[in-house]
């Protein structure tokens, strides 16, 4: 165990070279959301009956991208995908199968230390945005809400994660796999409620989209928060959940063992 | 003699993008892909905003579909241009290549910009024009020649105030080496063009209408096309920011090469 704490703190180190470049990218992409929040306001003010189709009021809307920048920041996956694509493509892993140290929880390690130093540098910035709209924060809703919001959040950084990390191994077949990063996230973005609540969906597209691991990789957890689930909902939401997240790392695992079948280290 | 030059060097640096762009051509048909799906995804969202109301301030739904066509027609032309070259540049710093480049005889702001043509995004840029026609037969818009003109000159407008901001930011490379991640953080602007401006109040809207002019990028163009001008000055700002920032972008970028001590010495 001991040495995966070594590999946390050298990645923190690491990480936190990158400050002023986690600053800006912070800044830069509170702006998309403060457009979001003015469209949104703009609508309901002036159709005041918008959010009798979807549940959700003008102040939970606002609130609802607030939420999307702290989810975002807490459990989203920054560079690990390119990283291990690198690592794969320019030989690096040759030296993970000689030592005593598993690559997936070496680079959970290393997701972990930069979630970290992306939260201390993210934090100000947030604290910000989430200050110029003061007026819209709600308490989590009942008792449950927030120890299954916390736990839910812990599954969603896994699932994004592990997700990633699947993804990444198709570099032991492809020499490029930037574009299949960016097809993958399109989807994520949309059907994981990036872009707006999926509430506002007909039902059935939402139902359709809550069969696909995407939800769970940030929809759910917010609609915890705000007590869209509840009662056995929220057990089954989170069974499904951790179900999905148990699947994306057999993934990862089934994905890393045929690839190094396949790995012949060019260079390494 | 000194412009057939250019356009004899510039017909070269084309040459070199279609054969580099040949030899990868599944990564070339991918990448398309990868452009639709942001733009589908794009389209998507308009449709879930017109769910919920009829109208953003006086913007329909077609119209918006306009807008966020012209928009990305818009962003495909500077990515096809000039988005490789901005993203290259701080790369150009860090390596020293800048070196090389220095030494031909050749302005090298005009090298630095143009090096590279992403031919995909010209087929991108058609698609956008397909949705555009779409959704200016569902509006029932006949735009008269001047329209068409004045659409194209602002379209142009936008092109050179993205490149100039952008170029401006890429710039920063010769000040601190890590410049790629600022240089990305314009996409985020990009999201921004394509909202209608009637969405936006208070000093939002003042500082990327005034300062940071990517809400006139393609609102105003669209206003043109679809007859909804509502200030007759509005295109007149549009040339006038776009005027200003290119300047200001030219001023930077030789202050900044000034300052350019190569990598390996």
């Amino acid at each position: 165990m001991k040495k995966y704490w070594h590999v946390i703190n050298i990645g923190l180190q690491n990480n936190l070279a990158y400050r002023f470049n986690y600053l800006t990218r912070t800044l830069f992409s509170f702006i998309p959301l403060f457009a979001m929040v003015s469209l949104w306001r703009t609508i309901y003010d002036h159709n005041g009956r918008a959010g009798d189709a979807s549940g959700f009021s003008q102040a939970q809307m606002i609130f609802y991208y607030l939420l999307v920048a702290v989810v975002d920041v807490l459990t989203a996956v920054n560079e690990d995908d390119w990283q291990i694509a690198a690592d794969i493509r320019e030989g690096n892993i040759s030296q993970f199968l000689l030592k005593p140290i598993d690559y997936l929880w070496y680079r959970l390690c290393l997701f972990f230390s930069g979630r970290l130093a992306f939260i201390a540098m993210a934090a100000l910035p947030l604290a910000g945005f989430i200050y110029c709209f003061r007026g819209y924060v709600q308490p989590p809703a009942g008792g449950m809400a927030l120890p299954v919001f916390i736990m839910s959040l812990g599954l969603t950084a896994l699932l994004q994660f592990f997700i990633s990390y699947a993804m990444a191994m198709l570099a032991f077949w492809l020499l490029e796999i930037s574009t299949f990063i960016f097809i993958l996230f399109a989807f994520e973005y949309l059907a994981s409620g990036h872009l707006f609540p999926l509430d506002v969906l007909p039902p059935v597209l939402k139902q359709i989209l809550y069969l696909t691991p995407f939800p769970y990789q940030l929809y759910f957890p917010i609609s915890v928060y705000l007590g869209k689930v509840a009662g056995a909902e929220l057990w089954q939401g989170l069974a499904m959940q951790l179900f999905w997240v148990l699947a994306a790392y057999a993934l990862a695992r089934f994905m890393w063992r045929r690839g190094i079948k396949k790995y012949s280290a060019f260079g390494g | 003699m000194n412009l057939s030059r250019y356009l004899k060097l510039y017909a070269a640096l084309w040459k070199n993008s279609v054969s580099r762009e040949m030899s990868f051509k599944g990564n070339f048909l991918l990448w398309i892909v990868v452009e639709l799906l942001w733009f589908g995804l794009q389209l998507c969202f308009v449709s879930v905003i017109y769910s919920q109301t009829e109208s953003v301030g006086t913007w329909t739904k077609w119209q918006m579909v306009l807008l966020v066509g012209a928009s990305n027609f818009i962003q495909q032309l500077y990515q096809a241009f000039f988005l490789t070259n901005c993203t290259n540049l701080s790369e150009l710093v860090r390596t020293g290549k800048m070196d090389f480049l220095l030494l031909l005889p050749v302005n090298t702001r005009f090298l630095v910009s143009l090096r590279v043509v992403d031919l995909g995004a010209f087929v991108n840029a058609i698609f956008a024009v397909c949705v555009m026609t779409f959704a200016a037969v569902k509006l029932g818009l006949h735009p008269s020649p001047g329209q068409f003109a004045g659409f194209g000159a602002l379209c142009l407008a936008g092109i050179l105030i993205h490149y100039s901001l952008m170029f401006i930011l890429a710039t920063i490379a010769f000040w601190t080496v890590r410049a790629q991640g600022i240089v990305w953080g314009y996409y985020n602007l990009f999201n921004i063009a394509r909202m209608p401006d009637e969405a936006f109040r208070g000093a939002f809207k003042a500082v990327f209408t005034f300062a940071l002019p990517v809400l006139l990028v393609s609102n105003v163009p669209v206003r043109v096309l679809a007859d909804k001008l509502n200030a007759p000055l509005a295109w007149l700002l549009l040339v006038g920011l776009g005027c200003f920032w290119a300047s200001v972008s030219e001023w930077f970028w030789r202050v900044s090469v000034r300052r350019y001590t190569s990598a390996s010495s």
